[in-house]
């Protein structure tokens, strides 16, 4: 085993070679040579979704709602050093101190994370990985990847995902069995979320005629519009098209 | 008045009598005040917590005041429209609208308690975008942009995008993924639509 901060650089040193032999930047359109692969994924993560995420999401009704929130707020909390550290990788000092301020303001005020002041008070999370500070490096998306329990994903924001495994200060300051609370209520936040946006994701997932393409289409949108990429391409002039019938 | 000014009065009143009916046009400050006007009926709408379908029925009106329902039903149905015959582009068009309000009518009770911004507005080649932020009690803030033309000679949205989700980007491939389904046969679709609304 290596020791972790060799271990870190390894990573990043992988992550930062995989992103630079990926395809020229493609902002304009859907780059998804492997859909067959990915679509069979999608069916699994689908019939996952029906058979465990959504009955446990919806599970206890309001209150189980808000246990599922408090889970969330303190492993949002326990991320938020990983995005302030992801601030400072891509030189973005403001957004790193609002996050910071967030860590702190929770941590005190929001009793160890348990609640979200922070939000309330005007400071809502800048969220904030790996895959964006490798785009800010100047690294290129790649090509679209469905992965396993994970969902929609690009070559660049998997690899990004690795590493943020390895960015989170938190991870190297504790042991065992703290590392596992932390997994865990990892773990529990994405059943929050699931429940938080229960609407948006039955739409998307059980509402559409192909939902495969619906979430590959979202995905992309707006990963492109949190990093700030315009997709003009798809923007088609109003006075061109032919709407005479309609 | 002197003899000049009553001249050029004359003049300038022939002149304009000669030029075309002058149609107001888009800018940053009414494609704004489009949307404001928009923002406000839905904050009003939002504010009195009706019913689901009460709802529906008044996103329905906002939807016929203020988009371009011939281009987004259009849009919406991509190239295919040119194998169209006039009667399928006039059902679709009926069957698109109710589908699109009904299926984003019922989302927005999800806004109940909270509210639209406007933050500013920018042109964009021969159209203007509107920023908006729609700020829901105890969540992060997200942006809503709205698309405004004078296409028709009125303005009106053409499409909104929601953190970046192009609305007439997904439904262009929510109607491609219908007709594949309906091995491209384009009532058998609209006959689908309507069994969504």
């Amino acid at each position: 085993m290596y020791p972790s901060s060799l271990r870190l650089a390894l990573c990043l040193m992988t992550a930062t070679l995989l992103a630079a032999c990926t395809a020229p930047e493609v902002t304009q359109t859907i780059n998804d040579p492997y859909e067959k692969q990915n679509r069979a994924v999608h069916e699994f993560n689908k019939k996952l979704d029906t058979a465990i995420l959504k009955p446990l999401s919806g599970a206890g009704g309001e209150g189980g709602g808000m246990v599922l929130k408090t889970v969330g707020n303190v492993a949002g909390n326990l991320d938020t050093p990983r995005m302030v550290v992801n601030d400072l990788l891509q030189a973005n000092v403001e957004d790193a101190g609002h996050n910071f301020m967030r860590l702190l303001i929770n941590s005190t005020f929001g009793i160890a994370g348990l609640f979200d002041p922070a939000t309330a008070w005007g400071l809502p999370s800048r969220y904030s990985d790996f895959g964006e500070t490798m785009h800010v490096w100047g690294a290129s998306e790649g090509v679209y990847q469905e992965l396993p329990l994970l969902g929609p994903s690009t070559t660049r924001d998997t690899a990004g995902r690795m590493v943020d495994l390895f960015l989170n200060p938190l991870s190297y300051a504790v042991t065992a069995p703290e590392t596992y609370y932390i997994a865990g209520s990892k773990a529990v936040s994405t059943l929050s979320a699931r429940g938080e946006y229960a609407d948006s994701v039955d739409d998307v997932l059980y509402g559409s005629a192909d939902s495969y393409a619906q979430t590959r289409l979202l995905y992309l949108q707006n990963r492109r519009f949190q990093l700030g990429q315009t997709v003009e391409a798809e923007e088609e002039d109003p006075f061109a098209l032919d709407t005479e019938g309609f | 008045m002197s003899q000049i000014s009553r001249r050029f009065l004359l003049i300038s009143a022939a002149a304009a009598s000669l030029l075309p009916t002058v149609v107001p046009a888009l800018t940053q400050g009414s494609a704004q005040s489009l949307v404001d006007k928009a923002v406000a009926d839905i904050n009003r709408i939002i504010a009195t917590g009706s019913s689901e379908a009460a709802m529906i029925q008044q996103f329905q009106g906002i939807f016929d005041r203020y988009a371009d329902q011939p281009y987004i039903a259009a849009y919406a149905m991509g190239p295919d429209a040119r194998r169209a015959t006039p009667a399928q582009k006039a059902a679709f068009s009926d069957a698109f609208g109710r589908y699109l309000t009904a299926k984003y009518g019922r989302r927005f009770r999800e806004f109940i308690g909270g509210k639209v911004v406007v933050t500013g507005a920018k042109p964009v080649k021969n159209w203007i975008e509107v920023y908006a932020q729609v700020n829901l009690a105890g969540k992060a803030p997200f942006a809503v942009t709205f698309y405004v033309s004078d296409r028709t000679g009125r303005d009106l949205f053409f499409n909104l995008a929601v953190e970046g989700v192009s609305m007439l980007l997904s439904e262009r491939e929510e109607i491609g993924a219908l007709l594949d389904k309906n091995r491209g046969d384009i009532d058998a679709m609209i006959a689908e639509l309507r069994r969504l609304a």
